[in-house]
Formats: structure tokens, C-alpha cells, sequence
């Protein structure tokens, strides 16, 4: 009894989360699939025809969109690995009794809603705001100099709100890191630059994947950013603006099923080569 | 080091303590970039602004702290986001907590397969989550409304709490669940009177983490929520061409709880042992 009692603990405990999970997350990707299967419009209704040919009639049409998106997603991954890890090795190495302050420090702003926050870089960085508005009253900028609605300025936005999830793994990483290493390597006539990138950049590596997989996968999906800084405009648009389009406006659902789908596969294939390329047993330290 | 050459040692010392600038230098501009628009919210909460657009400043008002209550318009969003926050923050934990307990303490085939079921919905974009919650609605014929953003903010919520109570439970002391055994108190016993509260500080991390999770979702909300309007919603419809002053002051509200949250933890946190401490800030970051 007592044994049975054991073996149906961990199927009882796992049931309900594991349950909801299947209902509400596996089973909403198949509905995805069979209606990126369907033919039809939305007055007269959808039909399933197992029409594959949807697949290569999106990929055709909106490939430039996946370029883009993973242009910018490359971009905000840098971008948030340059200026986030100086950050996270300042706060691992150099923060003393302050580390968790700091930490809290970066991740506070974060608590504010991602809407708003996006909402207020438009107003900071419209054409007449209180940056550029200000340069060009001081003569510092051509009247027509316009940052909003570029390309730029969506890097800038996706870098922002993705900056944390790349600062706190790369923190993880860097604090862990044995500090006698980079003194020993020192001691054993390093210079500084090769002490930190053969020891201290080679040890934080678990980080610097898992903090761009945390800013890569996001990044490429993302659709507010294009819309709010990328003020709507069609030529900064990324996949997700379409994904959104076609689900919630224009109700061609087996087009905008078909183009997540290719999103999802598009972002497994990118991750499992990234991971390949670096060594997948380097994401498990 | 000491067969360094005066030289190179003074070269050296000069780079360091320019390194030494360097770093805290960069490390302090880039915070105050992570406040610009959070110090722009705020400032802008007290502007008295001529039209709707509120873009530029005007003058300083406390009008609309007062102007906020009793307009429905404003007030329903927030309370239809508190409430789905609370019951899906309470549900998701309560099963987070359930696998998390069970994949720490239990040894059973397709331990892989749960983590896998845990680990996509995290790493997947926002945007699949969400659209692959519309075609099952639309597949079934249910209409979209609070229960359906209810359903998706439990769904999404359910990864997050798994793991930040694993993390806590990965460290946890069995021979104390042995100890309560030997001294003849039964299972349930055990759990409430011993496992409990030494996972409760555990618990109490992925709940925040989960409440803060939901109150913010725009993405999967705006896939299951049909006419109905939470909070970021509200948000980004009424904010097409510039923010109303509301809209600043009720994040500056939100930004305010959530300091005096994090101050309560961090007082709690310095009282108790320090085997208790919660997770601190890395569990508790939003999307």
C-alpha cells in the first residue's frame, strides 16, 4: 500500500500543472498547424484541405520579414552582450557588499509595465521630444533628423527591455568564476586582455549563451517595439507584426498560423545550431 | 609580481585605476539609462498638460492623482488586471509548486518529458504562445473573455513558478523531513509542519514573480481577450498618439508597490536566517 502510495505521489502532484500545460500549451500548437492547413476566407468560413502549399506561399512573400527580424534580433543580442556584460562583470567583481543592490538596481525599472515604458522611449526620442527636440533648438541637428520609425530606433527599443535578460545569466556566470584563475594566469605572465578573454570571457561563456538565447528568442518575436518606437511604419516591420496583423485585423488565420509556425521552426533550427556551435554541455554550468 | 619590471608595473597600475573608472563610470550611466523613461513616467504624472498629447512640460499638478478615482473607464482595466493577477498567481503556484515538488523528490520515468513541457513554454516568443491560444478558441468555438486570459495567464505562468521553487527546493535538507517521520508524525504532518515553511520563502518569490508576470502580459492577453480590456491594454489603446497623464500615474502607483514589495522582502530577509533568504532580485525580473 505503502509503495503504491509512492508511485502514484509524483503522477498526482504532476497531473494538474502538467495537465494544464498539455491542454492549453501542446494542444493550441496542433490547432496551429491544422489551421495553417486550411483554405477558405472568414466570411464563407475555413475548410481543411491539408493545403501545404501555404507554407511555401508565406515563406515567398514574407521572407524578407524573417530576415529582418533576425537582423534585428542579431543586432539587440550584440548590442545587450556589449553593454550588458561590462555591466555584470562590474557588479560580480566589483560590487562588494553592494552586489545585490546593483543587481536590484537593474532589474528595477522592469517592474514598470513594458507598455508604458515603451510608450515614454517614443516621447523621449520623437522628432521634437526632449532629446532631439532639444539638439536641433541648439543648432546641434538638421531639422529634419528623425529617429523614430528607423530601423535604429527599433534596435534601440528591443536592446532596452531585453537588456536585463542578458545581464543578470551573464552575472550568474561571472561571479561564480574562481578569481585565483585570472591571478594565476596573471602570475604566469598574461597580459590583462588575454587573462580576460582566455580565463575570465572563456569561464562566463554558460552565460553569455544563456543570456543570448534569452534576448534572441524574444527579440525575434517581438512586435510592440515596431509598432510603438518603430511608430507603425511598414518598412521596420518584423514577422511578429504580421503574425498579429493577420490573426486580430484581417482575420486570415491559416496565412498568420502558417507564418508562426515558420517562425517557431525558424527559431528551434537557429538555437539548436548556436547551441551545437558552442557546445551544448556548456548551457548545463 | 614581484619580477615584474618597475616599469610594466607602473603601466599597469595607471591602466587599472583607469579600469578602475572606467567600469563603476559605465556601470552608473547605464543605470541612469534603465531610469530615463521610468524618471519621464514619473515627472510626466505631475504635468498639467494643455491638451491630451501631454508631450511636453506644462506645469506641475497633482490633479491627476485626484482626477483617477471614480472614472470607470480607468479604474475597471486595473481591477480586471488585479483580479486575474490574483487567482492566476494563486492557481499557477499552487500547481508550480505541485511539480516542482514532484521533480525534486521523486525518481520517475518521463522526467525528461516534464521538464521539456516546462522548459519550451518559457523559451518560446510571446507571440506563439498567444497565437496558438487564439486557434484553439477559434478551433472551439469559445468566445474570448476573462476566463480565457485567465486560462492563458495560468498556462504561462505555471514554467516561471516551477522554476524559481526547483531552485529552492534543489538545496533542501531531506534528513529534517526524516527527523519529523522518526518522531511518528505522518505524512501530512510532515509536509505542513516542517517541508512548508522551509519552502515558503520559495513560494512566496514564484507568487511575485507570477502576480508580476500577469499584471504586465500584453502579448498572450491580447490573443485571448477578445472585447475584454486589462490593464496593458487599456494602456496601449489609449495611448495611439501621445500618453494621457492617467496613464503615468497609474504606472508611477504600480512602480510604487512594487518598491515597498521588494523593501518589505528585503527587511524580511535581513531578520531572518540567512538559510531563508528569498531568491532575490534574479527570480523576480518582468517581460
Amino acid at each position: 500500500m505503502r509503495s503504491l502510495r509512492r508511485g502514484l505521489a509524483p503522477l498526482l502532484l504532476l497531473l494538474p500543472g502538467g495537465g494544464w500545460l498539455v491542454v492549453f500549451f501542446v494542444v493550441p500548437m496542433a490547432f496551429m498547424l491544422l489551421i495553417s492547413l486550411q483554405e477558405g476566407t472568414f466570411d464563407t468560413g475555413y475548410q481543411l484541405t491539408w493545403n501545404f502549399g501555404i507554407y511555401p506561399q508565406v515563406i515567398g512573400q514574407y521572407w524578407e520579414l524573417y530576415v529582418r527580424s533576425t537582423s534585428f534580433a542579431v543586432a539587440t543580442t550584440l548590442l545587450t552582450l556589449a553593454v550588458g556584460y561590462p555591466v555584470a562583470y562590474t557588479i560580480a567583481f566589483h560590487g562588494g557588499r553592494l552586489k545585490n543592490a546593483l543587481l536590484l538596481l537593474v532589474v528595477l525599472p522592469f517592474f514598470v509595465s513594458f507598455v508604458i515604458r515603451t510608450l515614454n522611449w517614443r516621447m523621449i526620442l520623437s522628432d521634437n521630444g526632449m532629446v532631439f527636440g532639444t539638439l536641433k533648438d541648439a543648432g546641434l541637428l538638421d531639422q529634419n533628423f528623425h529617429f523614430l520609425a528607423t530601423p535604429a530606433s527599433v534596435i534601440f527599443g528591443l536592446t532596452y527591455n531585453f537588456l536585463p535578460f542578458m545581464i543578470l545569466p551573464l552575472y550568474v556566470a561571472i561571479e561564480k568564476i574562481d578569481r585565483r584563475l585570472i591571478e594565476a594566469a596573471t602570475d604566469l605572465y598574461a597580459s590583462r586582455a588575454q587573462a580576460f578573454w582566455r580565463v575570465t570571457f572563456l569561464l562566463s561563456l554558460p552565460g553569455v549563451v544563456a543570456g543570448s538565447l534569452l534576448t534572441f528568442i524574444p527579440s525575434v518575436g517581438d512586435f510592440i517595439t515596431a509598432e510603438v518606437i518603430g511608430a507603425g511604419n511598414p518598412q521596420v516591420f518584423m514577422v511578429g507584426n504580421i503574425i498579429q496583423r493577420k490573426f486580430l485585423d484581417s482575420l486570415d488565420y491559416p496565412a498568420a498560423a502558417a507564418l508562426a509556425f515558420v517562425l517557431v521552426a525558424g527559431v528551434m533550427l537557429l538555437v539548436s545550431v548556436y547551441t551545437r556551435l558552442v557546445g551544448s554541455d556548456r548551457l548545463a554550468g | 609580481m614581484m619580477t615584474a619590471p618597475p616599469t610594466a608595473k607602473r603601466r599597469r597600475s595607471l591602466r587599472a585605476r583607469l579600469g578602475g573608472l572606467l567600469l563603476p563610470g559605465f556601470t552608473g550611466l547605464l543605470l541612469l539609462f534603465l531610469f530615463a523613461p521610468i524618471a519621464v513616467m514619473i515627472a510626466f504624472s505631475f504635468n498639467d498638460p494643455a491638451g491630451r498629447q501631454n508631450i511636453t512640460w506644462q506645469g506641475f499638478t497633482l490633479r491627476n492623482y485626484v482626477d483617477l478615482w471614480g472614472r470607470s473607464q480607468i479604474t475597471d482595466p486595473m481591477v480586471l488586471s488585479l483580479v486575474v493577477a490574483t487567482i492566476s498567481t494563486l492557481v499557477a503556484t499552487t500547481f508550480g509548486t505541485m511539480i516542482g515538488l514532484a521533480l525534486t523528490r521523486y525518481a520517475f520515468r518521463g522526467r525528461w518529458l516534464m521538464n521539456l513541457l516546462i522548459f519550451i513554454p518559457m523559451t518560446a516568443p510571446e507571440i506563439i504562445l498567444g497565437a496558438s491560444l487564439l486557434t484553439l478558441w477559434i478551433s472551439l468555438g469559445v468566445e474570448r473573455g476573462f476566463l480565457t486570459i485567465l486560462v492563458s495567464h495560468i498556462m504561462f505562468n505555471i514554467s516561471f513558478v516551477v522554476v524559481t521553487i526547483r531552485a529552492r527546493l534543489v538545496g533542501f535538507n531531506m534528513s529534517l523531513e526524516e527527523a519529523g517521520m522518526d518522531l511518528y508524525a505522518d505524512g501530512r504532518t510532515t509536509f505542513w509542519k516542517i517541508t512548508f515553511p522551509l519552502i515558503l520563502p520559495g513560494i512566496v518569490s514564484a507568487a511575485l514573480l507570477a502576480f508580476a508576470l500577469s499584471i504586465d502580459d500584453y502579448v498572450i492577453t491580447l490573443f485571448s481577450a477578445g472585447r475584454t480590456v486589462t490593464f496593458p491594454l487599456w494602456v496601449f489603446g489609449v495611448s495611439r498618439l501621445g500618453i494621457p497623464p492617467e496613464v503615468n500615474v497609474l504606472g508611477t502607483l504600480i512602480f510604487v508597490t512594487a518598491l515597498i514589495f521588494i523593501g518589505v522582502q528585503l527587511w524580511n530577509a535581513r531578520r531572518a536566517d540567512p538559510s531563508t533568504r528569498p531568491a532575490g532580485p534574479v527570480t523576480v525580473v518582468g517581460r
